[in-house]
């Protein structure tokens, strides 16, 4: 069994830091010391921080700050980045229009 | 190997909401997850509805008992804000036949006590005004609403946590086994668990693991997809759906609209290993929204999704104790409409567990209902 997969493992106390108010993911306005917090509750990958937090949701889709919100949860898990997988990219690749999408055919109706 | 009172195989929200509510009443649980991320299944790929109406009446005592008494309190109980929004279901007709089918669904849910009406398009635009002309008519059940999926299933999950509850992720179930007959340990792809009852909540996955103890539970997989938009000013607080069943969803307290729905070939879609979309669904939901919403034409999709759920063969889950496997209880099938009513089945399974009387009616959701058909129950 590998460190990540005990969710009741001691990750140690959650401890405030100075810059917990720094908004990380800007689109959804998500800051440190709430994705910190969330770890110490339990929420060891990046899936789950996304799902509870929104950070990654939002209109970039996480391509300013999932790099970092990576790195604040390994931190805090006091693992290597390297072992948490990204959360899943999703299309479209840019947000597009409710009725660009629903044109699928070319006569519809 | 590790022991508890209770295993419980799965982390989504059935499974979650069970360990919640058997760890409040005092028993040692541990619970298995085979993905390495908490409610990965149907428990994130699903609209948030939390209703009534519609629902085949088997299951509709626990879509009462939940609404009636855990969904109002639930994100006080668990200590996170689950969103929970109780503003009624419409689900909207434009044709003759439509309104026939909508009607029959109707009439058997007002048999079973259930405040569920048939309105016409004028009352509809009232009660929803963004709704398209076309719309002649609607089932309304005031009482219905809708929920966040994602952070009910982790707020259950980090309540259980809080409980005590050791959850272990990337945990693969190969097989249970008994001893002098009675269910007694679940072996996994690298430790065996030991617990004096198991219960198997595995979504699609249960069907496997059930029939290592010979037991097999008629389900398939569909594939279920989502959609969400950008953030919208506020429109309408009601969970929509048709007859139709082409798109269903609400507006989320955030602001975006989440909307799910089906092209006709979910039961039929690759599996390619990864629950990506197809092509062909997400436009077919947007047509859907399109037509019943004109105001949501231009607004922008961020993202879709997919996932797989387990499709019972008669469209309600299996939620009971097993004769011929002592120690086992059984919460699986939910055929992509379990949401709504896992804080009813986490009460209920506990109740199993406990041996107690269940806290509603859940007779027509045994695990030896599946006769063939020339055979009279």
């Amino acid at each position: 069994m590998d460190e990540l997969q005990d969710r009741s493992r001691d990750i140690g106390p959650f401890v405030a830091q100075p810059d917990d108010d720094m908004i990380v993911c800007r689109c959804e306005e998500v800051t440190k010391g709430e994705i910190r917090k969330a770890v110490h509750e339990g929420l060891y990958t990046i899936p789950e921080i996304r799902r509870f937090l929104r950070c990654g949701m939002g209109l970039c889709q996480g391509q300013t700050c999932a790099k970092l919100v990576k790195s604040i949860v390994a931190r805090e898990l006091k693992v290597s980045p390297a072992v948490l997988e990204p959360a899943t990219s999703r299309s479209p690749m840019r947000p597009i229009e409710m009725h660009v999408f629903a044109d699928e055919k070319e006569d519809d109706e | 190997m590790k022991s508890a009172d209770v295993v419980v195989i799965g982390a989504g929200i059935i499974g979650s909401a069970s360990a919640y509510y058997l760890a409040k009443a005092g028993y040692k649980v541990i619970v298995l997850e085979k993905a390495d991320v908490i409610g990965d299944g149907g428990s994130s790929r699903n609209g948030g509805g939390v209703r009534q109406s519609g629902r085949d009446p088997r299951e509709l005592p626990l879509a009462m008992y939940g609404i009636e008494n855990l969904w109002p309190t639930l994100s006080e109980e668990l200590g996170y804000d689950v969103e929970y929004c109780k503003k009624g279901n419409l689900r909207l007709g434009k044709t003759e036949k439509h309104l026939k089918t909508l009607q029959g669904l109707t009439d058997r849910a007002v048999a079973v006590g259930l405040d569920v009406r048939m309105i016409d398009g004028d009352e509809v635009r009232q009660i929803n005004p963004y709704l398209s002309k076309e719309v002649i008519g609607a089932s309304w059940c005031p009482t219905d609403g809708h929920a966040n999926p994602l952070k009910a299933t982790l707020a259950f999950y980090m309540a259980a946590r809080r409980l005590g509850v050791r959850y272990y992720t990337g945990e693969t179930v190969k097989c249970l086994k008994k001893e002098h007959g009675v269910l007694r340990y679940v072996e996994t792809n690298d430790e065996i668990f030991a617990a004096d009852h198991v219960v198997l909540a595995a979504g699609y996955a249960s069907r496997a693991i059930a029939g290592t103890v010979d037991l097999d539970i008629p389900m398939v997989t569909r594939l279920v997809e989502c959609l969400v938009t950008e953030m919208e000013p506020k429109m309408f607080e009601q969970m929509l759906g048709t007859a139709e069943a082409d798109f269903y969803g609400h507006q989320t307290r955030h602001g975006s609209f989440v909307m799910g729905g089906s092209s006709g070939y979910e039961l039929y879609k690759k599996d390619n290993g990864t629950p990506i979309n197809s092509s062909t669904t997400v436009p077919c939901i947007a047509r859907g929204i399109c037509r019943y919403v004109p105001l949501l034409s231009d607004a922008k999709i961020v993202r879709a999704w997919a996932g797989w759920t387990d499709v019972m063969s008669d469209g309600v889950p299996v939620i009971d104790t097993v004769e011929e496997v002592p120690g086992l209880v059984l919460a699986c099938g939910f055929s992509g409409h379990g949401f709504g009513i896992a804080p009813a089945v986490g009460a209920v399974v506990k109740n199993l567990v406990a041996g107690e009387k269940t806290v509603c009616d859940i007779s027509g959701l045994k695990y030896d209902r599946f006769y063939a058909k020339d055979v009279v129950a």
